[in-house]
């Protein structure tokens, strides 16, 4: 099956848009709709749109690994900083706060292990999906 | 700060191992990573029940969220028992797997799918909320989705929409009971809910209550929503079956008895007398129905659906007696169920198959595996001294208590009706002459795959007369399960803290 040029080339624009505005909505998560559901099917939907055009296999060499690795990976992460709040003796899935660089007018830049949560959760929804889409597209 | 870890260990633990696993699922290594985990799992389950013990009813707060609006676990006795149970069931299972499982089936994520279905059971048995408990439902219905068809037959694919059909009926059920009971309480957390339920509307109570009995019934296989057990137990790989036939069923039951002696008890006399009745039918359509087959693992997973109605029957009667008894059988039963499933296996791996009519001759070739059999099969049908007897002579006795005679006379026929069938697989399997004229020994096995095929049916079988020979240790944990359940006060307390109730 041979894609039509008007797909091909806004392909080219829109790959790497969707992926940016994914990671965007990854990172404004936590106070602002978005988070790591959200971003990781709008992250897959990116790499869809490049198996349609340009097939399956580009779409898997696009990826790198295996989707299915991905996602398996992806809930080590999130199970992993859900477990790090054991260091300062909290329960499981405790927010862990850190704050750079405070000043008179903000509190700094907040680093925490819910962001790494969230990254868990969007990889972990990006490798799913793109496995039941990607095996599906296949078999069609 | 022990409780704190102790209550999530058992379910990061499995889905950790899972995720090592996958890594490592092309090599040897992966069945290692899983039986690891497993022992793992099954030791942190016994290091909560001693905790429990020890200190009454544990909850923790993930995310140190109060109850009732976080992620709450708890783990009273019933809770900690299910969960060494489950570990007992999971080790032995992931020892069996290495020599049961292909490599084909290992690449496909087998060994994951297992240790997330295990994370999803233990989940479900220490969750003290009810849109988790669903949550965990999710998780064991996707998995062992999986699991039933990994191996991709015909035959598997069927079992598997009947059993993902029916199951996703029960879940919709499930659901919209949740809001319901969410719409009328406004809470999911189970000791809230206990604290507010006598205030609400008993009739709307007594509704809802019914869409949870339906839902969990599908889940616990009782009559008349058992329809998908026996179609699809009799498909996947021996492990699996066993796995299946041990736990799955079981969180129905667990949850239903949760949920029935915690939130639903403002109109026993209703509810309870459903569930009688339910119980009854359950135990002689699943006897008779094992009675008509002629497959060696269909014959078993009707058994489940008899054996379920025991259970059903305790948490009916409702007597401290009784709920004794239902945890008992519980405990009892997972560990005998497992096991003959793992004897089907060794029985097809040597004989060639679980059709009755073609296989035969396995006493002769081996003896042993006949007596690995028979420990666990005269154990389900009640004889003295195994496990089976004591769970059933206390259901028993407890129906009589209140002079129930015909559920003590349907309970004591259905035990009869139960050596039946298992002298069926007995002469036709095992006494027969093997039609292929083969004699199938246990020799024909590679010494390494022998050693992780017998090791868990030893020790399950182990276990069974064990339990038999010295039961009091176990009546006494099932006792205080048994209490805890009838008066959950403690269990509420250790969720909301005390100064809540006294509000």
């Amino acid at each position: 099956m041979k894609s039509s040029l008007i797909v091909r080339a806004a392909t080219r624009l829109l790959v790497g848009l969707l992926l940016l505005f994914s990671i965007w909505m990854l990172l404004r998560g936590h106070n602002e709709p978005g988070g790591g559901f959200i971003g990781g099917l709008i992250g897959s939907t990116g790499f869809i749109l490049y198996a349609i055009a340009h097939g399956c296999r580009a779409a898997r060499e696009a990826l790198r690994l295996e989707p299915q690795t991905i996602a398996m990976v992806g809930l080590g992460v999130a199970l992993a900083a859900g477990a790090f709040a054991a260091i300062p003796g909290d329960a499981l899935f405790t927010g862990q706060w850190l704050f750079l660089w405070p000043s008179e007018g903000s509190k700094g830049v907040p680093l925490s292990n819910i962001l790494v949560f969230d990254i868990g959760v969007y990889l972990v929804v990006l490798g799913s999906v793109l496995t039941l889409v990607l095996a599906l597209e296949e078999e069609v | 700060m022990t409780s704190l870890w102790l209550l999530p260990l058992p379910i990061i633990v499995p889905f950790a191992t899972a995720v090592l696993a996958f890594l490592f699922r092309r090599g040897a290594e992966g069945r290692w990573i899983s039986v690891m985990g497993s022992a793992a799992t099954l030791v942190l389950g016994v290091l909560l029940l001693m905790e429990v013990l020890a200190n009454g009813p544990q909850a923790a707060q993930m995310g140190e969220w109060p109850a009732p609006f976080g992620i709450t676990l708890v783990a009273d006795t019933l809770s900690a028992v299910m969960v060494v149970i489950t570990g007992i069931t999971g080790l032995a299972v992931a020892i069996y797997a290495v020599a049961d499982i292909t490599e084909d089936m290992e690449e496909m994520g087998y060994h994951s799918l297992f240790q997330v279905l295990i994370a999803g059971v233990s989940g479900a048995f220490l969750t003290g909320d009810l849109f988790n408990l669903y949550v965990w439902f999710e998780v064991m219905l996707i998995s062992s989705f999986g699991l039933l068809i990994l191996g991709g037959k015909r035959v598997q694919f069927d079992a598997g929409i009947k059993y993902v059909t029916l199951n996703l009926i029960s879940t919709i059920l499930f659901l919209s009971g949740i809001g319901l009971l969410y719409g009328t309480t406004g809470t999911l957390n189970l000791a809230d809910l206990s604290r507010i339920a006598p205030t609400v509307d008993p009739g709307l109570m007594t509704v809802i209550s019914m869409m949870f009995m339906v839902g969990f019934g599908v889940k616990a296989a009782v009559f008349p929503l058992f329809f998908w057990l026996p179609a699809s137990y009799h498909t996947p790989s021996f492990a699996v079956s066993a796995v299946f036939a041990g736990l799955l069923t079981k969180v129905g039951v667990y949850a239903m008895m949760r949920l029935f002696t915690l939130v639903f008890t403002q109109d026993i006399a209703f509810t309870h007398t459903i569930l009688l009745w339910v119980a009854c039918l359950t135990m002689v359509t699943g006897v008779l129905g094992a009675a008509a087959q002629t497959d060696f693992r269909r014959i078993l997973s009707f058994h489940i659906v008899s054996q379920i109605g025991y259970m059903i029957l305790g948490l009916a009667l409702m007597t401290p007696l009784a709920v004794v008894g239902a945890v008992f059988y519980l405990v009892h039963h997972i560990i005998v169920k497992a096991n003959l499933f793992l004897v089907a296996g060794v029985a097809n791996r040597i004989a060639g198959g679980t059709e009755l009519a073609r296989i035969g001759s396995l006493y002769k070739g081996a003896p042993f595996l006949a007596f690995l059999f028979l420990v666990p099969a005269f154990s389900l049908a009640g004889f003295p001294p195994l496990s089976g007897f004591w769970a059933k002579y206390v259901l028993v006795k407890a129906s009589m208590d209140i002079e129930l005679w015909i559920v003590a006379f349907v309970a004591l026929a259905v035990g009869l009706m139960t050596i039946y069938s298992m002298t069926k697989i007995w002469g036709q399997a095992f006494w027969k002459p093997h039609p292929g004229g083969i004699v199938p020994t246990l020799t024909s096995l590679e010494p390494g795959e022998r050693m992780a095929l017998l090791l868990p049916i030893v020790s399950l079988a182990l276990m069974t007369v064990l339990i038999g020979l010295y039961p009091e240790p176990f009546v006494l944990v099932a006792e205080r399960a048994a209490e805890e359940l009838l008066d959950p006060a403690a269990y509420i307390a250790a969720v909301l803290g005390e100064e809540e109730i006294l509000q």
